[in-house]
């Protein structure tokens, strides 16, 4: 009977990705009305439900790719893959209102730098404080923190040790999954609720998942915003990573 | 009909990321440069010209707005399939180098539309006088 499922599941795999999600979503749905009374928000559950399944995912196969590892489940892979994730993210731009974006223009530009510089920065400080002191492992560990897909980036340029490289991808998936979790119990507290601050918030953080999910969590309304400026934010990053940070963190260290 | 809004997605979705792929191999960056960024923002166009020519019925419509609303599920399975046990065995640095750099992100976030907010209310404020009389 096992035999005949995997065989469906492995035709079907992008059928049984919408059945298991579609129940996840419905059970986290669930738990929010009956346990919180709505306050914490249904997607908010299922992103954290999707991480902790991705967490036993990675524990029981110790795979690198969450539930997708599971035979059974290898069509979460498509599902939540960057061709249908991107698709699902430009169609949510179908409702943006362009005077909002045209007031948030400068600022989030502005929000970017700032946020590639601070990330970088935090990861420098935090390196340093655990003991690195050459240029190429603190540039390496501080685009990790920036995005996962900036430290290896910036490492592979400058030539940093696999081990350090390994460091900074870690860096950047806990920022990634920290923003997912985060970001819907944080955002009445700094302000994020309209258009504008959702841009900023996307250029500051810029992990494109995390960005998406968080503000998914949030308020659905100011998805497209935050992922228009987070999708220049990586991009960013490798520019700035092998460049002028690396010669700012040579000047600094030596 | 259905598919024509899909199409309008797809189309905009492809030019966006390839436009994304040149602009990074023309800067030397071995990343996409906003390429959702720029799809989104021809979809935003093309629909508001579109629509302004009423090209756009209700069916078309339905072909984008169905996968805007599937994008929350997306984001669940994306987070399903993430490393999260690569991200907790990365060590104390790892995990506190990205607690470090998301604390700094939340706390710039007010400071920013701070900026922002004294000239969209100057704006305003210019703006309003000229309304009113």
């Amino acid at each position: 009977m096992y035999e005949s499922l995997l065989h469906t599941t492995d035709k079907y795999n992008l059928v049984a990705g919408f059945a298991v999600i579609g129940v996840t979503m419905w059970f986290s749905y669930w738990i929010s009305g009956r346990f919180t009374k709505g306050r914490i928000h249904g997607s908010a559950i299922a992103i954290l439900l999707g991480l902790t399944m991705a967490y036993f995912g990675g524990a029981f196969t110790g795979g690198e790719k969450g539930v997708v590892d599971i035979p059974l489940l290898s069509g979460i892979g498509l599902l939540g893959g960057s061709m249908l994730r991107d698709f699902a993210i430009v169609a949510t731009g179908f409702g943006v209102n362009i005077d909002e974006l045209k007031r948030a223009g400068i600022t989030g530009v502005i929000a970017l730098v700032m946020g590639i510089f601070s990330s970088f920065f935090a990861g420098v400080a935090v390196a340093m404080a655990f003991g690195y002191t050459d240029a190429v492992s603190l540039t390496t560990i501080g685009a990790g923190t920036v995005t996962y897909i900036v430290g290896p980036v910036t490492g592979a340029a400058l030539g940093a040790s696999s081990e350090v490289m390994a460091l900074s991808i870690a860096a950047g998936l806990v920022k990634s999954i920290l923003v997912m979790i985060a970001t819907p119990f944080v955002a009445p507290m700094i302000g994020l609720n309209s258009p504008r601050t959702a841009v900023i918030f996307g250029g500051l953080m810029g992990t494109s998942s995390g960005v998406a999910a968080g503000l998914a969590a949030t308020d659905p309304k100011l998805v497209p915003y935050g992922c228009l400026t987070a999708a220049f934010y990586t991009a960013l990053g490798c520019l700035l990573g092998p460049s002028i940070l690396f010669i700012m963190m040579r000047a600094i260290a030596g | 009909m259905i598919i024509y809004g899909v199409t309008l997605l797809s189309v905009c979705t492809l030019t966006g990321i390839t436009a994304g792929k040149i602009l990074g191999t023309l800067i030397g960056v071995p990343a996409n440069v906003g390429g959702v960024g720029i799809a989104m923002i021809l979809l935003i166009l093309a629909g508001s010209y579109l629509s302004k020519r009423g090209l756009i019925d209700m069916k078309t419509e339905q072909g984008v707005e169905f996968w805007s609303a599937i994008y929350i599920p997306v984001v669940v399975a994306m987070a399903a399939k993430q490393n999260v046990m690569g991200a907790l065995t990365g060590g104390p640095m790892a995990i506190t180098a990205g607690i470090a750099a998301v604390a700094c992100g939340f706390a710039l976030v007010p400071m920013l539309a701070r900026i922002g907010a004294d000239k969209a209310e100057e704006n305003e404020k210019n703006a309003s006088p000229a309304t009113s009389s």
